[in-house]
Formats: structure tokens, sequence, C-alpha cells
């Protein structure tokens, strides 16, 4: 073989391999990026974001997996994503609809609520009939060891902030958990949390996560849902102005 | 190595081992001189506590003998490059190359004593730290001096008991001598012998403290002891180095090393807030390592499906329904 078939050999094997890591690249990429943002604007210094968590939710691919979902301000739509924008230096005021049944945390310590403003949530909880057996309790401890009370987390490991979300109690429910995402609070038991805290005041990019090793399917419930944008794991932009 | 006999060197020829050994001995001495008084403060993990200063201490230790070994080399290739190379128009073969006992000898026993001071070296600084920082398993060889106790006040030889407990994708600490609480800052009296029990509630991860010069895997179920003693106020970063799932390279944590009174104050307030909000008394009763599958209060293991705790893996008595 002549020195430029040789070379252009080469060249070709170069440009083969090379093209293949930028498709897989753009591939992942691409496909992380198909994930929507849900955008919230300041209001009197103030923001409101919505949440549910879910036992499932309404993909195609992973139907069965338990996600959150985030309430699109504009329309008041639950968008199957985990990725939202706050504003900085802004009170942020929290509303998670918590529809999923219970399951102990793996760490009790996060049945503590931390970095919240006062370090306490309200939580009301309702059974399938709309009856309100649980009503604005403030507390700074939902016991996930003690009571079927805890569902999931809301937990943004970087700024500290750590909130063990309430879940309908299955026993009063009947487990009769909603069982088509996203849930809506008619005919399905569910809870209903709020807290407020402090964005940064300078932007970046938060991950939050849930602590309850709630990944069905999955050993020790690692894994699946726990690991992946979308479902019960997200990100928050914090937006400087 | 190419030797040259007496009878092939020319009478004007230079006296080529002296002047290398020459130029080799000041190069040597001016890079460990700089090492030692330019870099080492500056090397890391810095001198937080005695392991990192231990390891500050070994990495310049290893810089500095290492340094003359690189200079030869490299020196000895300039210096054939420069001094040896062929001249345009020579085209005669080299000079034969003898065997050169007086290099040879030189060469076996200076690598051996090379090899044999970084392993003496190496071996002081493991033992003498106590295990320099790295967990050690459950059942320590290398003990770091101090009194254990179930109490810790300031002022005393009492070893402080830090817990360190990994899931993914976050550190927190807990301190059996003070109630069993729990924290997400790993705080830190100064001048105080401190023992970690690493341990984890999922998967496998790695504390490392880095400014403390402190790295031990974290284990489900295994406690892993490793010990360290802060010897200045600072700020500490901990971090995961075993890679532990999607967001291994998020998990991190903060903590500070204060005065000893700081310390106390710190632990008492935390240990104060948690027993009167209740979650010191939902914290389960303090041990070495957890298993992941039982919550201690209700005393039973949490029921598996297939071996598999998760989602549905409710902990409600038999009778009740199923969760979906």
């Amino acid at each position: 073989m002549s020195v430029a078939a040789r070379a252009a050999s080469l060249l070709a094997a170069f440009v083969i391999v090379a093209g293949l890591g930028v498709f897989v690249a753009l591939y992942y990429i691409g496909g992380a990026s198909a994930l929507p943002m849900v955008h919230y604007s300041a209001s009197g210094g103030q923001v409101n974001v919505a949440l549910q968590e879910d036992p499932q939710n309404n993909s195609a691919s992973k139907p069965d997996w338990v996600s959150y979902y985030v309430q699109d301000p504009g329309n008041s739509q639950w968008v199957h994503t985990t990725l939202f924008s706050v504003p900085a230096n802004t009170k942020v005021n929290v509303t998670i609809y918590g529809y999923d049944g219970c399951t102990p945390l793996r760490n009790n310590f996060f049945s503590q609520v931390q970095g919240t403003i006062g370090n306490t949530v309200t939580v009301s909880q309702f059974d399938q009939h709309g009856k309100e057996y649980v009503s604005d309790q403030t507390t700074s401890v939902i016991n996930a060891w003690a009571n079927c009370n805890v569902g999931h987390t809301f937990a943004i490991p970087g700024m500290n902030l750590y909130v063990p979300v309430a879940s309908p109690n299955a026993q009063l429910s009947a487990n009769n958990l909603c069982s088509s995402s996203p849930c809506t609070p008619s005919g399905n038991p569910y809870a209903k949390e709020t807290f407020s805290f402090m964005s940064p005041a300078h932007g970046g990019v938060f991950r939050w996560q849930c602590l309850v090793p709630c990944g069905g399917g999955f050993l020790d419930g690692n894994g699946g849902p726990m690991q992946t944008l979308g479902y019960m794991m997200g990100e928050m932009d914090v937006v400087s102005s | 190595m190419t030797t040259t006999t007496p009878a092939t060197q020319s009478p004007a020829e230079p006296s080529h081992g002296r002047r290398l050994f020459g130029i080799w001995l000041i190069l040597a001495l001016a890079a460990d001189l700089i090492i030692w008084f330019v870099w080492k403060p500056h090397l890391p993990p810095g001198d937080l506590s005695d392991s990192a200063r231990h390891q500050q201490l070994d990495i310049a230790v290893l810089a500095v003998s290492a340094a003359p070994v690189i200079i030869f080399v490299l020196l000895y290739f300039t210096y054939a490059i420069v001094v040896w190379r062929a001249r345009p128009g020579d085209d005669s073969d080299g000079e034969p190359i003898y065997g050169n006992t007086k290099v040879q000898a030189s060469w076996i026993i200076g690598t051996t004593i090379i090899v044999l001071w970084l392993f003496v070296f190496g071996t002081v600084e493991l033992v003498g730290p106590a295990g320099a920082g790295a967990g050690e398993g459950p059942s320590p060889v290398w003990k770091l001096a101090g009194a254990t106790s179930a109490t810790w006040t300031p002022g005393g030889k009492t070893m402080l008991e830090v817990q360190v407990i990994g899931q993914q994708w976050t550190w927190t600490f807990r301190y059996p001598q003070f109630g069993g609480m729990e924290s997400t800052e790993l705080m830190l009296p100064v001048n105080t012998p401190v023992t970690f029990h690493v341990t984890s509630l999922d998967v496998i991860h790695s504390f490392w403290a880095y400014q403390l010069g402190v790295k031990a895997d974290a284990n489900p179920q295994v406690d892993n002891v490793a010990y360290t003693t802060a010897r200045a106020l600072g700020g500490v970063t901990v971090r995961c180095s075993e890679l532990c799932g999607i967001w291994h390279g998020a998990m991190f944590n903060y903590g500070h090393v204060v005065t000893q009174a700081a310390f106390q104050s710190w632990a008492n307030g935390v240990q104060s807030k948690e027993k009167t909000d209740g979650v010191l008394a939902a914290l389960p009763p303090f041990a070495l390592a957890y298993d992941p599958t039982v919550v201690p209060q209700l005393g039973a293991a949490l029921p598996k499906i297939d071996g598999i705790t998760g989602a549905a893996g409710y902990y409600y008595p038999p009778g009740d329904p199923v969760t979906p």
C-alpha cells in the first residue's frame, strides 16, 4: 500500500471514530436537553413554585416509575419535568402535592425540615373523598419511621435544604392512590405541603433530589427514577437578574 | 551507559564523569532546596491536621528524593547530545563499550538505597500518624493515642467520635458523644484526636475530607475507621471520591475546624434543637453500621420483593393493604 493510501486510510479511520464519538455525545446531550424547563418569574419579590409527586407517570418509556411534575405558571398545566428556574435572591414559596404512598427514609435524620424559612413546613392531608383530616399543621419534623406520612423528599444539598414531603396516610385512604398522572385532587388522596426558602443571591444550577429509596424494582430502591432527570431528581436554575 | 577506556581517550579529553557530577550536584541541590523551601508549604493537602501535614511532608520528601534522579537522567541525556554527538564529516564508529564494575555497582547500590529508603520512610509515615488518615477497616492496626469516653468535654484528652454516613448523594455526620445527634456539617474541635467511623447507607462511597488529609471508603454495613487531629482553624470540604451514581460529582458537604469551646457550644446547640424537635428520638440507636433494609424502631426488616426493597417497600404490618 502506498504512503498516500495509508494516510488516507488513517484519516478515514480517524474521521469514523471521531464522528462516532460526536454522535454519541450529541445523542446523550440532545436527549438530556429534550427535558422541558419551567420558568418561574418573581412577583412582588416572591415566586410561587408548585410541584407534585406521583406513584407513576405518563411517559411512554417508564410509566411505572415514581415521578415529580412541575406546574407551568403560565397555563397551570403539569409538565413532566424536574427542571425549573427561579430568580436569584428571591423568596421562593413552594407547594408540593404528594400523591404517592409512604416509604421510610433510608436516614431518618432527613425527617427533620432544614433550610426552609423557620425550618418548618405546613402540611394538610386529604383522603380520596376530599376530606381534610390534617389541616395546615406546621411542623419541623415529619417522622418517616413512626407514621406512614413521608412519601419522598425535596432536597437541595447545595443549599442545605432538606424537606420531607408528606404523603397521604395510605391506611386512612385505603391505599386508593392516584393511578393516572398527572394526578388531580379529585378522587385521590393527597397531601399538600408548603414551605418557603430564599434562593441564592447569585445564579447557578442547583441539583435537587429525593432521599427516599424510591426506585421500585431496583436494588434497595436505588437506581431508576432516583438516578434519572425528569423523575425523582432535577435541577433548579437560579437566574441572576 | 557508554564508557571509554583511558587508552582511547585523548589527552585533551576532559573528565566527563567529574563534570557531570559537578553539574548534577549543583542542579540537584538547587532543585531540592526549591522544593523544600518554596514548593512544600503550598503542596496539597495543606497543614490543617496532623494527617494532612504528614501527607504534605510525604509528597515533599518523595519530590526531594526523585528530583536528583530525574535531573541526572535529563542531564546525562542532554550532555550526551551536546558533547558526544557525531560531528560533521565524522563517519567513524563509536568507541567500543566495555563493562564497568564501578558504574554497575554504583547503579545497584544507588537504586537499592533509594528503594529501601522509600520503603522505610513509607512505613514510618504509615505507622507514625496512625494510618496516615486512611481508612483502616473496623479493627485498626495503628490506633491514634487518646482516651475513649461516652462524653466529650473541652480541654481533655478524650477522643471525639464522629460517624460519617454516606448516601446518594450527601454526607451526614453523627456524634455519639452528643446523644447521637446528626448534622450535614462536619464540625471538629482543634487539637483533639478524632476517630471517624465511616459507613454508607446504600452504595459504596468514599469519604474524602480533603483539607484534613483523610480518605476512607464508605461501605454499607461496614465500620471503616480513620483518625486525624486538626491542628489549625479553617474550612473543610468533604467530597466523595468513589463513583457512586449520576451525581457523584456533586456530592460534597462542608465543615469547619473551630475552637474546642466553640465546638462544644455548637454540638450542645444542635443536640438540644434535635431533642426539642423530636428528630433525636426518631433516629436509630447509634450503631457502627446500619442495615439499610431495617427500620430499627419497628424491630423488623422491611418487606422485600425478590430481595429488593424500595418504593414498594412499605412497612405496614402484613395485614395492611399493599401500596402500589
